[in-house]
């Protein structure tokens, strides 16, 4: 018998077939979005023609016309729409960067502190952790703000240290260095530092591998990074000028300040996430399994040695996803600052709206400015996940 | 998923689809024709401002700008007390217009270029001419705008106070620092906490705020200076002409009533007046409400509810009242003021 | 032979049971252990006695804003919660017709706290949730049997809360089902629809998708359509929730072994009928831990419509206090009260959540 070829595969165009049902429904889907979006879209037009409501991102290159109460970088009233865009989402990544770095520090150590072999303490931060977590965020934003405002003495009579620093209700007033030239370079030094501390890094560990001895790192990473501002400094010229806070009749004057606003979306963001972050970070230790543990007892580590060679290292695993999740959390809640006066880009985007009376053009821009932020955070976190997976053989 | 079921899945869709196409958006209704349907004027007002709109515990609403909707309504509808009112806060009283959530807004909003022009209302008139004004506290060494040098100050966002702020500052090199409040609440709370130095609004505005919310009224002090022109007024919805007119044209009958000595008390026995321009105001002679659409006590109805201008003035923001405001430019033209009505003819 | 010599006696075994050797153990284990609880202990002895003086002994009770000013900072003036409780838990309702609200929360909750019971998971469980729900409206809202109308921007306090969160999560759990089912999907189309929905709604602050909610919802709806800011916010808050949801049941769909699809096609089951009766039951039952996480954080995220003006438990509290300068003062006391109605919610919430969680592991380790 000879074999006989194949039946040539007949096309069944009839419904019977599941990649024809598949494709018909993904017609009639995007058919449907379509039309909603095609619908929505055009009674905005409508509306908006009926309402004589202009529409546009041309307004951005038009002067903001108002003053913000926390810049970062020099910014005028004169200055257009895009300049005060960019000064909030500096003020929101100003909070966001230091929050989530405070917060992961404080979470960890709560969530360590509920593994102590004292009651005490591991009643303190369950305490704390069940606390935080179950009070809304607004309400803690609320009450800090107040009690900032509150205890913090009068800005005509404030709290002084050597004459520098100041502690009022205009908030902690400290000198900086006027900004030029020789401040730029020590920027550029700085960052010449650190990949230099960097380079240092990775040949001590080349050298350990090859040698087994190991030489310090953080204190000459330290050294050369500090020596990178200095240098970037002296090449400048080395000015001495610097903007010191003196204390006037009705406020302190001059300076650079930390003002209430900030402190309080500062202390609240981090004292609800870090609430999250250490049952994220407990969750994570828990994950290890007990032999590990055991098996350093064996060999004669410390508790510290344990946890900090042993346990973490394998529960960054774990702890990596849902910690990205909780520095979202952070970046997001930071939006709630436009309830209590700071300056971040939710709030200049409100007085953007009620200024030019544009939206949706505004509402669309904080949403491309979190969504980045969130895209970027995540993508960074994604690459240090690959980093610490444990790359088992 | 069987023949069947498929075919009636994709008859379903495609129904729903078509639908959603031919579900054009509706010819907008005029206004007066909803008002008149719904049986109720809808009123934007503020959420609590006293002297210009307040609600008492029970719910009862007062104010300037309650009584120039009332006096609408009562032109409009026959009745003062079919309104219904809607508090807006600063953020969302210009998209509740645009959308038709309210009529009418009347909510001590300043009337400037570019609310008229690209927002999509059109202001009526002018009910108070106010300006912009700081408060400060009594014991404290600012006794002069001028001495507010790199001062801290509380401003809500939202309003033409911040810009103004702005421009003062720039004008006189003061280097103000704004800390900016979404709700009104948090930025008087702040100023009072002792967080800024002073608290800008419109000068009735800080009036208000300084009888109703601070603990001994006579600590603050609002300063003398008036740094802006804040002509506050209703306003409406662009594209119906016929309920601008009525909206503005309203207002301007209760000051040419008070002009003409017309009072709430006495408007019933001037109908019987001998004087012209009372007549004509009242429609016992000309019947100037059929032009606008309305019946010829479409005036006498508007005073007899609320009073005239003056009366209006006076109950809620005048000498006598909790806010203890001078007429001053306030007043009639021939008075010493400014408000000048357009003769009802 | 010698005579018996008696071994001298051991010591008795050490107690390792008891209140005095867990103090021991726990408080005193090693000498860093030891120093950290005598300084905790002596902060505590420093500082316990000042707060239960303020908070409790010297505390003023009685609504009088006068002797509530005579003690300020040296006790607590918790008349203010006396004299405003009612504003602030009720928000702008009219004063009259509180007691329906008041009817209404205390029907809702017993719902909920009934639905968690294991006795009460019967099919009629759905219909008393039906009717309870238009119970609810009908006495919020009124305009039957009699009632007045009293209309939704008046509806505020913990009644709002409770409705918004228990109303958007219900709406959004079957949508969140729809998404996930459509992120796991073959067809690209859908699948990338369901994703960029995820990832866009994830991705903004929920108070983005309330402004849009209230500014731009009006602007999408036909010229002279006006809807109510209640169904605008429920409308963001079930969008926003329904998304995190999304994820939590795609987790859960992803923990079923591929083997029980297979099985399902084996036995001829087409694609509804597998999702039905094998992979979603068996999926649900996984998630309920994270649908109650999300249903707290969402109980949590409520107050957040105060920035939209409705005047939910936190935005009455502001209301109350800040027109009245006489309360003014204690606003500390408010908002601790508010946080405390708020932690016994969630905190109940939690436990609830781990009871749950237990007993759904309970049946898997046999």
């Amino acid at each position: 018998m000879t074999a006989r070829a194949a039946p040539k595969a007949k096309r069944d165009w009839s419904l019977r077939s599941r990649a024809v049902r598949a494709l018909l429904y993904q017609v009639i889907a995007l058919g449907l979005i379509v039309a909603a979006v095609w619908f929505l879209a055009h009674n905005t037009m409508e509306n908006m023609r009926v309402r004589g409501i202009q529409s546009g991102f041309d307004f951005l290159a038009q002067p903001a016309g108002f003053d913000i109460g926390e810049m970062p970088v020099a910014y005028d009233a004169l200055d257009p729409y895009w300049k005060a865009f960019g000064i909030g989402v500096l003020n929101t990544l100003r909070v966001a960067i230091i929050g989530i770095v405070l917060t992961t520090v404080i979470g960890t150590l709560v969530g360590i502190g509920r593994f102590s072999p004292n009651a005490l303490v591991r009643g303190l931060c369950y305490g704390y952790v069940e606390l935080f977590r179950n009070v809304p965020i607004l309400l803690q934003l609320l009450m800090w703000y107040l009690l900032l405002t509150e205890w913090l003495p009068d800005p005509g009579e404030p709290l002084s240290a050597f004459g520098l620093f100041f502690l009022s209700k205009g908030g902690f007033t400290f000198p900086v260095p006027v900004w030029g030239e020789a401040q730029a370079y020590a920027g550029i030094g700085i960052l010449l530092g650190i990949a230099l501390a960097w380079g240092w890094s990775r040949w001590v560990k080349v050298r350990f591998d090859r040698t087994g001895h190991r030489l310090p790192v953080a204190l000459p990473a330290l050294l050369l990074v500090i020596g990178g501002a200095v240098l970037g400094w002296l090449a400048g010229g080395a000015p001495n000028a610097w903007n010191v806070p003196v204390a006037g009749d009705v406020s302190v004057d001059g300076g650079s300040a930390l003002t209430p606003e900030f402190l309080s979306v500062l202390f609240g963001l981090v004292f609800y996430t870090a609430s999250f972050v250490a049952e994220v970070v407990r969750a994570g230790i828990q994950s290890v399994p007990r032999g590990q543990v055991e098996a350093a007892n064996a060999i004669g580590l410390s508790r510290g040695q344990q946890m900090r060679l042993v346990v973490l290292p394998q529960a960054l695993r774990v702890i990596i996803p849902p910690i990205t999740n909780q520095y979202l959390n952070l970046t997001k809640n930071s939006s709630l600052a436009v309830a209590i006066g700071y300056p971040d880009v939710v709030s200049i985007s409100n007085t953007a709206i009620n200024q030019t009376g544009r939206a949706v053009e505004c509402i669309a821009i904080i949403m491309l400015v979190y969504l980045t932020t969130s895209l970027a955070t995540s993508a960074i976190m994604n690459w240090y996940n690959q980093r610490a997976a444990i790359k088992e053989r | 998923m069987t023949h069947a079921t498929a075919k009636t899945l994709i008859t379903g869709a495609l129904a729903a689809a078509s639908m959603a196409l031919v579900a054009l958006p509706a010819q907008a209704g005029k206004t007066i024709d909803a008002i008149k349907a719904r049986g109720q004027l809808v009123c934007g007002v503020n959420t609590g401002l006293a002297g210009f709109s307040v609600a008492d515990s029970q719910g009862n609403w007062s104010g300037l700008d309650v009584d120039v909707c009332k006096a609408i309504a009562a032109s409009l509808l026959g009745d003062a007390n079919k309104i219904k009112y809607v508090p807006l806060n600063a953020q969302q009283r210009f998209t509740a217009l645009q959308s038709g959530e309210v009529d009418i807004l009347s909510r001590n909003t300043t009337w400037t270029l570019t609310r008229d022009a690209s927002l999509g209302m059109h202001f009526t008139g002018v009910t108070y001419y106010d300006g912009q004004g700081f408060m400060v506290p009594a014991k404290g060494k600012i006794k002069s705008a001028k001495q507010l040098k790199g001062a801290t100050v509380c401003v809500q966002s939202g309003t033409t106070t911040e810009k103004n702020l702005t421009d003062y500052s720039r004008a006189n090199a003061l280097a103000i620092k704004p800390v900016v409040f979404e709700k009104v609440e948090a930025a008087t709370g702040a100023y009072f906490a002792g967080r800024c130095q002073a608290y800008t609004t419109d000068a009735s505005g800080l009036a208000s705020v300084r009888n109703k919310e601070a603990k001994v009224p006579a600590d603050h002090l609002i300063l003398p200076e008036l740094i802006s022109k804040e002509p506050l007024g209703p306003a409406v919805r662009r594209g119906d002409d016929e309920f601008f007119a009525i909206a503005k044209w309203v207002v301007f009958a209760l000051v040419e009533a008070e002009e003409y000595g017309i009072t709430q008390a006495n408007v019933d026995q001037q109908k019987t007046s001998t004087d012209p321009v009372v007549q004509r105001i009242l429609g016992t002679t000309e019947d100037t409400g059929k032009l606008l659409g309305l019946d010829k006590d479409w005036a006498y109805r508007a005073i007899k509810a609320t009073g005239n201008y003056g009366e209006i003035f006076e109950r809620n923001v005048g000498p006598k009242s909790a806010l203890g405001l001078p007429r001053g430019v306030n007043n009639l033209w021939n008075k010493g003021g400014i408000m000048y009505a357009p003769p009802v003819r | 032979m010698d005579s018996f010599q008696p071994i001298p006696p051991r010591p008795s075994p050490v107690r390792t049971e008891g209140a005095v050797p867990w103090i021991r153990r726990n408080l005193f284990g090693d000498p860093v252990s030891a120093v950290v609880t005598l300084l905790l202990f002596g902060a505590f002895a420093w500082w316990l006695p000042g707060f239960v003086d303020w908070a409790a002994l010297q505390a003023v009770f009685a609504p009088d804003a006068d002797r509530c000013q005579a003690a300020r900072g040296i006790g607590a003036c918790w008349g203010v919660i006396t004299e405003k409780h009612r504003l602030i838990i009720f928000g702008r309702y009219p004063f009259d017709e509180q007691w329906r609200p008041q009817i209404a929360t205390i029907v809702l909750v017993s719902l909920l706290v009934a639905s968690c019971v294991r006795l009460f998971w019967k099919p009629w469980l759905a219909l008393l949730w039906v009717v309870v729900l238009a119970l609810f409206f009908a006495l919020m809202h009124g305009g039957v049997a009699g009632l007045s109308v009293v209309t939704t921007d008046r509806w505020g306090g913990l009644p709002l809360t409770i409705m918004l969160a228990t109303l958007s999560i219900v709406l959004a759990f079957p949508l969140s089902v729809m998404v996930a089912l459509g992120r796991r999907s073959k067809m690209p189309a859908i699948r990338t629809i369901c994703v960029i929905y995820v990832e866009l709604i994830r991705g903004v602050p929920l108070i983005s998708v309330l402004f849009m909610a209230s500014f731009m919802f009006p602007l999408f709806m036909p010229p002279g359509t006006s809807i109510d800011v209640l169904l605008r916010v429920l409308v963001g808050i079930t969008l926003f929730a329904a998304a995190y949801m999304a994820e939590i049941v795609r987790g859960g769909l992803q923990a079923i072994p591929k083997g029980q699809q297979e099985a399902a096609d084996t036995l001829g089951l087409g694609y509804w009928q597998t999702q039905r009766k094998i992979i979603l039951p068996q999926a649900l039952s996984l998630v309920v831990p994270g649908i109650m996480n999300n249903f707290i954080s969402i109980f949590k995220d409520t107050s957040l419509v105060t920035i939209v003006s409705l005047y939910e438990l936190t935005g009455a509290m502001g209301l109350a206090l800040n027109s009245d300068a006489n309360w003014r003062p204690f606003k500390i006391e408010a908002y601790l009260f508010i946080a405390g109605v708020y932690f016994i919610f969630c905190f109940a919430m939690s436990r609830y959540s781990l009871w749950v969680e237990k007993q759904l592991s309970a049946s898997k380790n046999r």
